[in-house]
């Protein structure tokens, strides 16, 4: 194995005449957390979503461990078992109770036996103080709560890549703070971990490499201190100077 | 009033098995005009052009010409085409079907089509088959926009199923066109026959409305 995780090469996707990413290459390392910003509409959702393809490419490639996914050959639920995604809009399954959102996909497609999963899923929900929640129905969650279960039910399946879209950005403010602790938390633990964010403390906290992605191309990239402290680019001082 | 309840007390037992055929005939066409439209849905929300052009075109026609029309174009058509003793009742089951499954896949599509987009999303992004996620995310959350509609659906077959007298299939309107050529007593007959749909449509849709709340309740 090598040390890059996901590498993608010329990157183009095109919504019917609209070109929305015009070429993205860049390379994930194992293990990396990378926070992704840029102004609304400039792609950084469409580059998440077509990691694990929830988009199709295009053009271009994608490799993960080496592997092209874009290959037709490719099975995809096998794929996106090893990438975890965790969206705004959290997507818990409003039918399970949470334990049973945690359980579903482990269950149903890697055949782990039910009390192992349902051992782990508690496992889980302990991790993020959610323990005593097992039997509700999500209806009954917070914001905050059902993000946090939806980060472990993607947590479930063991994958080796997270992608975060603006997780945050959904929640009440005294809520942001519960899913960044459960973040930041799975930074230390190795995950590599793709964040798009409009937290910027939080990107500059706990990111190896920042990503700005603007009209659909990365127009700078760096560690945080030095894009939040010198970006050279103008779109990314520009930006920044409104979001700072 | 006396004229009624004196046809009532002679011809009780007509308008019952009228009430009964009348009840049946919506029952089978609603079970199977809803096996029917889960073809024609998954048709029409599947992959194949082909499939989806003849589905659409399936619906147009169905929803865009009479039933009247559709029952005489089973009632005549079909004997012709797969020559077989179709009886009347057969004929216009089958053409009451049809008709029903081309509203019930529009009900259907819509229910799933209800259901939130980032559903299906969450449900791929933790690599949960297409069958899985069709069966344990979105269907569990679609039934509850489908099956009131269904229930709604199965008021308009109650109605709808009157159109069968034309053919002289034994239900409500046929029960009325017997006793009123036996006795002449058209107006009365006719009360009674209106009385018993509007008595079995009120309480199927207080039914309904029953179900609906309970639906909800669970969300
Ligand atoms: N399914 C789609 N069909 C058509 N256009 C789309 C689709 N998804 C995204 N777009 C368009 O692509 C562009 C980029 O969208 P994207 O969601 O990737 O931006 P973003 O950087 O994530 O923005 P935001 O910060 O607002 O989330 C937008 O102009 C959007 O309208
Ligand atoms: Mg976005």
């Amino acid at each position: 194995m090598t040390d890059i995780i996901l590498r993608t090469e010329n990157l183009v996707k095109n919504f019917g005449d609209l070109q929305v990413l015009r070429g993205i290459s860049t390379e994930i390392r194992r293990g990396e957390v990378v926070s992704i910003i840029g102004p609304s509409g400039g792609g950084k959702s469409t580059f998440l979503r077509c990691l694990n393809l929830l988009e199709e490419p295009t053009e271009g490639k994608v490799f993960f461990n080496d592997q092209d996914i874009t290959d037709k050959k490719l099975n995809i639920c096998e794929y996106r078992q090893k990438i975890g995604m965790v969206f705004q809009n959290f997507n818990v399954f409003p039918n399970m109770t949470v334990l049973e959102n945690i359980t579903l996909a482990p269950i149903l497609e890697k055949k782990v036996p039910k009390e192992e999963a349902e051992a782990e899923a508690m496992a889980l929900l302990r991790r993020v103080g959610l323990e005593d929640k097992a039997n509700e129905y999500p209806r009954k969650l917070s914001g905050g709560q059902k993000q946090r279960l939806a980060i472990v039910r993607a947590l479930a399946m063991h994958p080796e890549v997270m992608l975060f879209d603006e997780p945050t950005s959904a929640l009440d403010p005294e809520m942001v703070k519960e899913v960044l602790n459960v973040i930041t938390e799975l930074t230390r633990s190795g995950m590599t971990i793709l964040i798009v964010t409009h937290e910027m403390g939080f990107a500059r906290e706990v990111s190896d490499r920042v990503l700005f992605i603007c009209d659909g191309v990365i127009t700078e990239e760096g560690s945080p201190d030095q894009i939040f402290t010198s970006p050279r680019h103008p779109s990314t001082n520009r930006f920044l100077s409104m979001v700072l | 009033m006396d004229k009624i309840f004196g046809l009532l007390e002679k011809y009780y037992m007509v308008f019952l098995s009228g009430l009964w055929g009348t009840l049946w005939l919506s029952a089978l066409t609603v079970i199977f005009g809803t096996v029917l439209g889960i073809i024609v849905a998954m048709g029409r929300m599947g992959k194949s052009k082909i499939l989806k052009a003849i589905t659409d075109v399936y619906i147009e026609i169905l929803r865009g010409t009479p039933v009247l029309l559709q029952l005489y174009f089973v009632w005549i058509g079909l004997p012709k085409l797969i020559p077989f003793e179709w009886t009347d009742t057969q004929c216009i089951l089958i053409a009451l079907v049809i008709n029903a499954s081309a509203y019930i896949s529009e009900i259907i599509r819509a229910g799933i089509g209800a259901v939130d987009k980032g559903q299906w999303e969450a449900a791929k992004s933790i690599g949960l088959s297409k069958v899985h996620t069709m069966t344990r995310v979105i269907m569990p959350q679609a039934i509850k926009n489908i099956l009131p509609a269904l229930c709604n659906e199965f008021i308009t077959t109650v109605k709808g199923t009157s159109l069968a007298s034309v053919f002289f299939v034994g239900e409500l309107m046929t029960s009325y066109k017997t006793v009123a050529a036996a006795t002449f007593l058209q107006l009365p007959s006719l009360t009674i026959a209106g009385v018993i749909y509007f008595v079995v449509n009120f309480v199927l849709s207080r039914l309904l409305r029953l179900l609906e709340r309970r639906l909800t309740v669970s969300d």
